[in-house]
Protein backbone atom coordinates (compact mmCIF):
# COMPACT_ATOMS: atom_id res chain seq x y z
CA UNK A 1 0.00 0.00 0.00
CA UNK A 2 2.56 2.54 1.08
CA UNK A 3 5.17 3.26 -1.48
CA UNK A 4 7.55 4.83 1.02
CA UNK A 5 8.33 4.25 4.65
CA UNK A 6 5.85 5.94 6.98
CA UNK A 7 7.63 7.81 9.73
CA UNK A 8 6.09 10.12 12.29
CA UNK A 9 7.50 13.13 10.56
CA UNK A 10 6.20 12.05 7.17
CA UNK A 11 2.85 11.28 8.77
CA UNK A 12 2.67 14.77 10.22
CA UNK A 13 3.91 16.28 6.99
CA UNK A 14 1.18 14.41 5.15
CA UNK A 15 -1.49 15.71 7.50
CA UNK A 16 -0.32 19.28 7.11
CA UNK A 17 -0.24 19.32 3.33
CA UNK A 18 -3.13 20.64 1.31
CA UNK A 19 -4.62 18.92 -1.65
CA UNK A 20 -3.47 21.08 -4.53
CA UNK A 21 -4.66 21.65 -8.04
CA UNK A 22 -2.93 23.65 -10.76
CA UNK A 23 -2.67 24.13 -14.48
CA UNK A 24 0.53 22.86 -16.03
CA UNK A 25 1.62 22.62 -19.64
CA UNK A 26 0.06 19.16 -19.80
CA UNK A 27 -3.32 20.23 -18.43
CA UNK A 28 -4.77 19.95 -14.91
CA UNK A 29 -2.34 18.58 -12.35
CA UNK A 30 -2.68 17.66 -8.70
CA UNK A 31 -0.63 17.58 -5.52
CA UNK A 32 3.06 16.82 -6.02
CA UNK A 33 2.91 17.77 -9.66
CA UNK A 34 2.06 21.27 -8.49
CA UNK A 35 5.22 21.74 -6.44
CA UNK A 36 6.57 24.36 -8.85
CA UNK A 37 3.34 26.03 -9.83
CA UNK A 38 3.89 28.99 -7.48
CA UNK A 39 1.01 31.39 -6.94
CA UNK A 40 -1.48 29.77 -9.28
CA UNK A 41 -2.11 26.77 -7.10
CA UNK A 42 -5.52 26.04 -5.72
CA UNK A 43 -5.85 24.33 -2.35
CA UNK A 44 -8.92 22.37 -3.31
CA UNK A 45 -9.51 20.84 0.13
CA UNK A 46 -9.48 24.26 1.77
CA UNK A 47 -11.75 25.65 -0.91
CA UNK A 48 -14.17 22.73 -0.81
CA UNK A 49 -14.47 22.51 2.96
CA UNK A 50 -14.70 26.23 3.54
CA UNK A 51 -17.24 26.83 0.79
CA UNK A 52 -19.20 23.75 1.88
CA UNK A 53 -19.27 24.95 5.49
CA UNK A 54 -20.18 28.45 4.34
CA UNK A 55 -23.09 27.03 2.38
CA UNK A 56 -24.19 25.04 5.44
CA UNK A 57 -24.09 28.23 7.48
CA UNK A 58 -26.13 30.12 4.89
CA UNK A 59 -28.57 27.25 4.46
CA UNK A 60 -29.22 26.92 8.21
CA UNK A 61 -29.64 30.63 8.75
CA UNK A 62 -31.63 31.17 5.56
CA UNK A 63 -34.08 28.42 6.51
CA UNK A 64 -34.49 30.08 9.91
CA UNK A 65 -34.89 33.48 8.25
CA UNK A 66 -37.57 32.19 5.91
CA UNK A 67 -39.60 30.89 8.83
CA UNK A 68 -38.96 33.92 11.02
CA UNK A 69 -42.12 35.33 12.53
CA UNK A 70 -42.96 37.52 15.48
CA UNK A 71 -44.95 34.92 17.38
CA UNK A 72 -43.57 32.42 19.87
CA UNK A 73 -40.41 30.98 18.24
CA UNK A 74 -39.60 27.29 18.13
CA UNK A 75 -36.42 25.81 19.57
CA UNK A 76 -34.44 25.97 16.33
CA UNK A 77 -35.68 29.49 15.70
CA UNK A 78 -34.68 30.47 19.24
CA UNK A 79 -31.21 29.05 18.82
CA UNK A 80 -30.58 30.90 15.56
CA UNK A 81 -32.05 34.11 16.95
CA UNK A 82 -29.85 33.81 20.03
CA UNK A 83 -26.77 33.81 17.81
CA UNK A 84 -28.12 36.68 15.73
CA UNK A 85 -28.94 38.69 18.81
CA UNK A 86 -25.56 37.94 20.38
CA UNK A 87 -23.76 39.22 17.29
CA UNK A 88 -26.18 42.13 16.94
CA UNK A 89 -25.59 43.20 20.57
CA UNK A 90 -21.83 43.11 20.10
CA UNK A 91 -22.10 45.18 16.93
CA UNK A 92 -24.41 47.72 18.57
CA UNK A 93 -22.12 48.04 21.59
CA UNK A 94 -18.99 48.58 19.55
CA UNK A 95 -19.95 50.08 16.21
CA UNK A 96 -21.81 53.34 16.57
CA UNK A 97 -22.13 54.37 12.95
CA UNK A 98 -24.98 53.43 10.68
CA UNK A 99 -24.16 50.55 8.40
CA UNK A 100 -26.21 47.70 7.09
CA UNK A 101 -23.07 45.72 6.33
CA UNK A 102 -21.29 45.40 9.68
CA UNK A 103 -23.79 43.14 11.46
CA UNK A 104 -24.20 40.56 8.66
CA UNK A 105 -20.44 40.67 8.14
CA UNK A 106 -19.85 39.95 11.81
CA UNK A 107 -22.43 37.16 11.78
CA UNK A 108 -20.87 35.57 8.71
CA UNK A 109 -17.38 35.73 10.17
CA UNK A 110 -18.45 34.39 13.55
CA UNK A 111 -20.48 31.43 12.38
CA UNK A 112 -18.35 30.57 9.36
CA UNK A 113 -15.06 30.70 11.27
CA UNK A 114 -16.66 28.74 14.09
CA UNK A 115 -17.83 26.01 11.72
CA UNK A 116 -14.42 25.81 10.07
CA UNK A 117 -12.70 25.66 13.46
CA UNK A 118 -15.15 22.99 14.51
CA UNK A 119 -13.68 20.66 11.90
CA UNK A 120 -10.65 20.53 14.18
CA UNK A 121 -12.62 18.38 16.62
CA UNK A 122 -13.11 15.59 14.10
CA UNK A 123 -10.40 13.01 14.88
CA UNK A 124 -7.44 13.91 12.71
CA UNK A 125 -7.09 10.60 10.88
CA UNK A 126 -10.72 9.92 9.98
CA UNK A 127 -11.31 12.01 6.93
CA UNK A 128 -7.75 11.92 5.50
CA UNK A 129 -7.78 8.12 5.80
CA UNK A 130 -11.22 7.96 4.20
CA UNK A 131 -10.07 10.23 1.41
CA UNK A 132 -6.97 8.08 0.93
CA UNK A 133 -9.11 4.95 0.76
CA UNK A 134 -11.51 6.49 -1.73
CA UNK A 135 -8.61 7.82 -3.81
CA UNK A 136 -6.94 4.44 -3.86
CA UNK A 137 -10.05 2.43 -4.63
CA UNK A 138 -11.84 4.77 -6.99
CA UNK A 139 -9.02 6.54 -8.78
CA UNK A 140 -6.17 4.12 -8.36
CA UNK A 141 -3.98 6.69 -6.65
CA UNK A 142 -1.31 5.98 -4.09
CA UNK A 143 -3.09 6.74 -0.79
CA UNK A 144 -0.03 8.72 0.25
CA UNK A 145 -0.59 11.02 -2.63
CA UNK A 146 -4.09 11.84 -1.47
CA UNK A 147 -4.06 14.88 0.78
CA UNK A 148 -7.00 16.07 2.81
CA UNK A 149 -6.66 18.94 5.24
CA UNK A 150 -10.15 19.36 6.62
CA UNK A 151 -9.71 22.45 8.82
CA UNK A 152 -9.76 25.41 6.42
CA UNK A 153 -8.66 27.86 9.11
CA UNK A 154 -5.31 26.05 9.35
CA UNK A 155 -4.64 27.27 5.82
CA UNK A 156 -3.06 30.73 5.80
CA UNK A 157 -4.78 31.43 2.50
CA UNK A 158 -8.20 31.36 4.08
CA UNK A 159 -7.36 33.48 7.13
CA UNK A 160 -5.48 35.89 4.88
CA UNK A 161 -8.50 36.12 2.58
CA UNK A 162 -10.76 36.97 5.51
CA UNK A 163 -8.29 39.52 6.83
CA UNK A 164 -7.83 41.02 3.37
CA UNK A 165 -11.59 41.36 2.99
CA UNK A 166 -11.76 43.17 6.32
CA UNK A 167 -8.77 45.33 5.36
CA UNK A 168 -10.43 46.39 2.12
CA UNK A 169 -13.57 47.29 4.07
CA UNK A 170 -11.49 49.26 6.59
CA UNK A 171 -9.96 51.39 3.86
CA UNK A 172 -13.33 51.69 2.13
CA UNK A 173 -15.05 52.90 5.29
CA UNK A 174 -12.21 55.28 6.11
CA UNK A 175 -12.48 56.92 2.71
CA UNK A 176 -16.29 56.87 2.71
CA UNK A 177 -16.63 58.48 6.14
CA UNK A 178 -13.66 60.83 6.19
CA UNK A 179 -13.02 61.31 2.49
CA UNK A 180 -9.72 60.71 0.75
CA UNK A 181 -8.25 63.86 2.27
CA UNK A 182 -9.38 62.91 5.73
CA UNK A 183 -7.89 59.46 5.36
CA UNK A 184 -4.55 60.85 4.18
CA UNK A 185 -4.59 63.39 7.00
CA UNK A 186 -5.20 60.62 9.47
CA UNK A 187 -2.20 58.76 8.12
CA UNK A 188 0.14 61.74 8.10
CA UNK A 189 -0.79 64.18 10.87
CA UNK A 190 -0.87 61.76 13.77
CA UNK A 191 0.42 60.79 16.26
CA UNK A 192 3.07 63.57 16.16
CA UNK A 193 1.95 67.08 15.44
CA UNK A 194 3.62 70.43 15.68
CA UNK A 195 2.42 74.00 15.49
CA UNK A 196 4.92 75.24 12.94
CA UNK A 197 4.51 74.17 9.36
CA UNK A 198 8.20 73.40 8.84
CA UNK A 199 8.31 71.04 11.81
CA UNK A 200 5.16 69.42 10.51
CA UNK A 201 6.74 68.66 7.16
CA UNK A 202 9.54 66.82 8.92
CA UNK A 203 7.08 64.91 11.06
CA UNK A 204 4.90 63.74 8.19
CA UNK A 205 7.18 60.89 7.07
CA UNK A 206 7.46 59.62 10.65
CA UNK A 207 3.69 59.73 11.05
CA UNK A 208 3.12 58.09 7.73
CA UNK A 209 5.51 55.27 8.60
CA UNK A 210 3.95 54.70 12.04
CA UNK A 211 0.35 54.92 10.88
CA UNK A 212 0.94 52.69 7.89
CA UNK A 213 2.50 50.07 10.12
CA UNK A 214 -0.42 50.41 12.53
CA UNK A 215 -2.90 50.07 9.69
CA UNK A 216 -1.25 47.16 7.96
CA UNK A 217 -0.56 45.29 11.19
CA UNK A 218 -4.31 44.95 11.73
CA UNK A 219 -5.05 42.51 8.91
CA UNK A 220 -1.78 40.71 9.61
CA UNK A 221 -2.68 40.21 13.25
CA UNK A 222 -6.17 39.05 12.24
CA UNK A 223 -4.90 36.51 9.75
CA UNK A 224 -1.96 35.23 11.76
CA UNK A 225 -3.81 34.97 15.07
CA UNK A 226 -6.51 32.71 13.69
CA UNK A 227 -4.12 30.73 11.55
CA UNK A 228 -1.56 30.33 14.34
CA UNK A 229 -4.03 29.20 16.96
CA UNK A 230 -5.73 26.66 14.73
CA UNK A 231 -2.54 25.43 13.09
CA UNK A 232 -0.93 24.86 16.49
CA UNK A 233 -4.07 23.15 17.78
CA UNK A 234 -4.21 20.91 14.73
CA UNK A 235 -0.50 20.09 15.04
CA UNK A 236 -0.96 19.04 18.65
CA UNK A 237 -3.94 16.87 17.67
CA UNK A 238 -1.75 15.18 15.07
CA UNK A 239 1.07 14.69 17.56
CA UNK A 240 -1.34 13.24 20.12
CA UNK A 241 -2.69 10.98 17.41
CA UNK A 242 0.80 9.54 16.93
CA UNK A 243 1.49 8.35 20.49
CA UNK A 244 -0.45 5.09 20.57
CA UNK A 245 -3.08 4.17 23.15
CA UNK A 246 -2.10 7.02 25.46
CA UNK A 247 -3.69 9.35 22.95
CA UNK A 248 -7.21 8.66 24.22
CA UNK A 249 -7.09 10.64 27.51
CA UNK A 250 -4.75 13.20 26.01
CA UNK A 251 -6.96 13.64 23.02
CA UNK A 252 -10.00 14.08 25.25
CA UNK A 253 -8.34 16.75 27.37
CA UNK A 254 -7.01 18.66 24.36
CA UNK A 255 -10.36 18.42 22.58
CA UNK A 256 -12.20 19.80 25.62
CA UNK A 257 -9.75 22.66 25.80
CA UNK A 258 -10.06 23.16 22.09
CA UNK A 259 -13.83 23.64 22.34
CA UNK A 260 -12.98 26.85 24.15
CA UNK A 261 -10.31 27.81 21.63
CA UNK A 262 -12.45 27.42 18.52
CA UNK A 263 -15.33 29.53 19.89
CA UNK A 264 -12.95 32.08 21.31
CA UNK A 265 -10.99 32.46 18.07
CA UNK A 266 -14.20 32.86 16.08
CA UNK A 267 -15.41 35.46 18.58
CA UNK A 268 -12.08 37.30 18.63
CA UNK A 269 -11.97 37.50 14.85
CA UNK A 270 -15.51 38.86 14.78
CA UNK A 271 -14.92 41.34 17.62
CA UNK A 272 -11.68 42.68 16.12
CA UNK A 273 -13.37 43.07 12.75
CA UNK A 274 -16.07 45.18 14.36
CA UNK A 275 -13.52 47.19 16.35
CA UNK A 276 -11.31 47.85 13.33
CA UNK A 277 -14.27 48.91 11.20
CA UNK A 278 -15.54 51.06 14.07
CA UNK A 279 -12.14 52.76 14.28
CA UNK A 280 -12.12 53.21 10.52
CA UNK A 281 -15.54 54.88 10.55
CA UNK A 282 -15.05 57.12 13.57
CA UNK A 283 -13.91 60.60 12.83
CA UNK A 284 -12.40 61.60 16.15
CA UNK A 285 -8.82 60.47 16.24
CA UNK B 1 2.35 26.86 3.35
CA UNK B 2 2.46 29.76 0.98
CA UNK B 3 0.02 32.30 -0.30
CA UNK B 4 -1.56 30.95 -3.44
CA UNK B 5 -4.53 31.57 -5.67
CA UNK B 6 -6.63 29.90 -2.98
CA UNK B 7 -6.69 33.33 -1.36
CA UNK B 8 -8.51 34.78 -4.34
CA UNK B 9 -11.05 31.98 -4.27
CA UNK B 10 -11.64 32.40 -0.58
CA UNK B 11 -11.94 36.15 -0.93
CA UNK B 12 -14.63 35.70 -3.57
CA UNK B 13 -16.43 33.10 -1.43
CA UNK B 14 -16.21 35.40 1.60
CA UNK B 15 -17.66 38.31 -0.37
CA UNK B 16 -20.50 36.20 -1.73
CA UNK B 17 -21.34 34.80 1.72
CA UNK B 18 -21.36 38.23 3.32
CA UNK B 19 -23.53 39.67 0.56
CA UNK B 20 -25.96 36.77 0.76
CA UNK B 21 -26.10 37.11 4.53
CA UNK B 22 -26.68 40.85 4.20
CA UNK B 23 -29.48 40.41 1.66
CA UNK B 24 -31.34 37.29 2.73
CA UNK B 25 -30.34 36.27 6.24
CA UNK B 26 -29.77 39.23 8.49
CA UNK B 27 -32.75 41.49 7.64
CA UNK B 28 -35.54 38.90 8.17
CA UNK B 29 -34.02 37.45 11.34
CA UNK B 30 -33.16 40.78 12.89
CA UNK B 31 -36.49 42.21 11.76
CA UNK B 32 -38.38 39.35 13.39
CA UNK B 33 -36.40 39.75 16.61
CA UNK B 34 -37.00 43.48 16.74
CA UNK B 35 -40.68 43.15 15.88
CA UNK B 36 -41.08 40.54 18.62
CA UNK B 37 -39.29 42.76 21.11
CA UNK B 38 -41.66 45.58 20.22
CA UNK B 39 -44.62 43.24 20.57
CA UNK B 40 -43.52 42.05 23.99
CA UNK B 41 -42.87 45.61 25.08
CA UNK B 42 -46.35 46.64 23.97
CA UNK B 43 -47.86 43.61 25.65
CA UNK B 44 -46.16 44.41 28.94
CA UNK B 45 -47.25 48.03 28.74
CA UNK B 46 -50.83 46.93 27.98
CA UNK B 47 -50.84 44.54 30.92
CA UNK B 48 -49.56 47.31 33.20
CA UNK B 49 -52.29 49.57 31.95
CA UNK B 50 -54.92 46.87 32.42
CA UNK B 51 -53.72 46.31 35.96
CA UNK B 52 -54.03 49.99 36.72
CA UNK B 53 -57.47 50.11 35.10
CA UNK B 54 -58.59 47.14 37.17
CA UNK B 55 -57.39 48.79 40.36
CA UNK B 56 -59.20 51.96 39.41
CA UNK B 57 -62.39 50.07 38.58
CA UNK B 58 -62.23 48.21 41.86
CA UNK B 59 -61.84 51.48 43.73
CA UNK B 60 -64.73 52.97 41.80
CA UNK B 61 -66.93 49.95 42.47
CA UNK B 62 -66.15 50.07 46.17
CA UNK B 63 -66.93 53.79 46.21
CA UNK B 64 -70.21 53.22 44.42
CA UNK B 65 -71.16 50.44 46.80
CA UNK B 66 -70.45 52.70 49.73
CA UNK B 67 -72.49 55.50 48.15
CA UNK B 68 -75.38 53.16 47.54
CA UNK B 69 -75.28 51.95 51.13
CA UNK B 70 -75.21 55.53 52.40
CA UNK B 71 -78.07 56.44 50.13
CA UNK B 72 -80.10 53.43 51.29
CA UNK B 73 -79.45 54.36 54.91
CA UNK B 74 -80.55 57.92 54.16
CA UNK B 75 -83.73 56.74 52.49
CA UNK B 76 -84.58 54.45 55.40
CA UNK B 77 -83.93 57.27 57.83
CA UNK B 78 -86.16 59.63 55.86
CA UNK B 79 -88.87 57.00 55.61
CA UNK B 80 -88.78 56.53 59.36
CA UNK B 81 -89.01 60.25 59.94
CA UNK B 82 -91.87 60.52 57.52
CA UNK B 83 -93.70 57.61 59.17
CA UNK B 84 -93.43 59.32 62.53
CA UNK B 85 -94.63 62.54 60.97
CA UNK B 86 -97.59 60.85 59.32
CA UNK B 87 -98.55 59.11 62.54
CA UNK B 88 -98.38 62.43 64.39
CA UNK B 89 -100.40 64.22 61.77
CA UNK B 90 -103.00 61.49 61.70
CA UNK B 91 -103.22 61.50 65.45
CA UNK B 92 -103.83 65.24 65.46
CA UNK B 93 -106.34 64.96 62.65
CA UNK B 94 -108.14 62.12 64.43
CA UNK B 95 -108.24 64.16 67.59
CA UNK B 96 -109.73 67.08 65.74
CA UNK B 97 -112.23 64.84 63.98
CA UNK B 98 -113.24 63.34 67.25
CA UNK B 99 -113.70 66.71 68.82
CA UNK B 100 -115.68 67.86 65.83
CA UNK B 101 -117.92 64.82 65.96
CA UNK B 102 -118.37 65.24 69.67
CA UNK B 103 -119.21 68.91 69.27
CA UNK B 104 -121.65 68.06 66.53
CA UNK B 105 -123.23 65.45 68.76
CA UNK B 106 -123.52 67.95 71.54
CA UNK B 107 -125.20 70.49 69.32
CA UNK B 108 -127.56 67.88 67.92
CA UNK B 109 -128.46 66.75 71.41
CA UNK B 110 -129.05 70.37 72.41
CA UNK B 111 -131.27 71.10 69.49
CA UNK B 112 -133.24 67.88 70.07
CA UNK B 113 -133.66 68.76 73.69
CA UNK B 114 -134.86 72.22 72.74
CA UNK B 115 -137.31 70.71 70.33
CA UNK B 116 -138.59 68.19 72.90
CA UNK B 117 -138.84 70.91 75.53
CA UNK B 118 -140.83 73.04 73.15
CA UNK B 119 -143.08 70.11 72.32
CA UNK B 120 -143.47 69.21 75.95
CA UNK B 121 -144.21 72.76 76.80
CA UNK B 122 -146.91 72.88 74.14
CA UNK B 123 -148.35 69.59 75.29
CA UNK B 124 -148.21 70.63 78.98
CA UNK B 125 -149.97 73.84 78.07
CA UNK B 126 -152.59 71.97 76.19
CA UNK B 127 -152.88 69.49 79.08
CA UNK B 128 -153.11 72.23 81.60
CA UNK B 129 -155.72 73.96 79.55
CA UNK B 130 -157.59 70.72 79.07
CA UNK B 131 -157.34 70.02 82.79
CA UNK B 132 -158.40 73.48 83.68
CA UNK B 133 -161.22 73.28 81.16
CA UNK B 134 -162.37 70.08 82.78
CA UNK B 135 -162.22 71.62 86.25
CA UNK B 136 -163.77 74.86 85.32
CA UNK B 137 -166.14 73.50 82.75
CA UNK B 138 -168.93 73.85 84.92
CA UNK B 139 -168.41 77.27 86.32
CA UNK B 140 -165.97 79.34 84.31
CA UNK B 141 -165.97 80.52 80.81
CA UNK B 142 -162.92 79.34 78.96
CA UNK B 143 -162.37 82.56 77.25
CA UNK B 144 -162.49 84.66 80.37
CA UNK B 145 -159.61 82.81 81.94
CA UNK B 146 -157.38 82.06 79.09
CA UNK B 147 -154.95 84.85 79.97
CA UNK B 148 -154.29 83.27 83.35
CA UNK B 149 -153.66 79.87 81.74
CA UNK B 150 -151.28 81.36 79.23
CA UNK B 151 -149.34 83.04 82.03
CA UNK B 152 -148.95 79.66 83.69
CA UNK B 153 -147.82 78.08 80.50
CA UNK B 154 -145.19 80.75 80.07
CA UNK B 155 -143.86 80.03 83.50
CA UNK B 156 -143.20 76.42 82.71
Amino acid sequence: MAAEEVTISSHIQHHLTNAKMCMTDSGLAFNKACADSGFWTWNIDTLAWSIGLGLIFLWIFRSAAKKAHTGVPGKFQCFIEMIVEFVGDNVRDTYHGKSKLIAPLALTIFVWVFLMNLMDLIPVDFLPALAGFVGEQAFGMDSHDVYMKIVPTTDINLTAALALGVFILMIGYSIKIKGVGGFIKELTLHPFSANSKIAMIFLIPCNLLLETIALVSKPFSLALRLFGNLYAGELIFILIGAVGLMQLPLHFVWAVFHILVIVLQAFVFMMLTIVYLSMASSDNH
Amino acid sequence: MSITATLIGELIAFTVFVLFCMKFVWPPLNGAIEARQKKIEDGLAASDRAEKDLELAQKKAAQQLKDAKDQAADIIEQAKKRAVLIVDEETVRGQEEREKIIAQGHSEIESERNRVTEELRTQVATLAVVGAERILEREINQAAHSDIVEKLVAEL
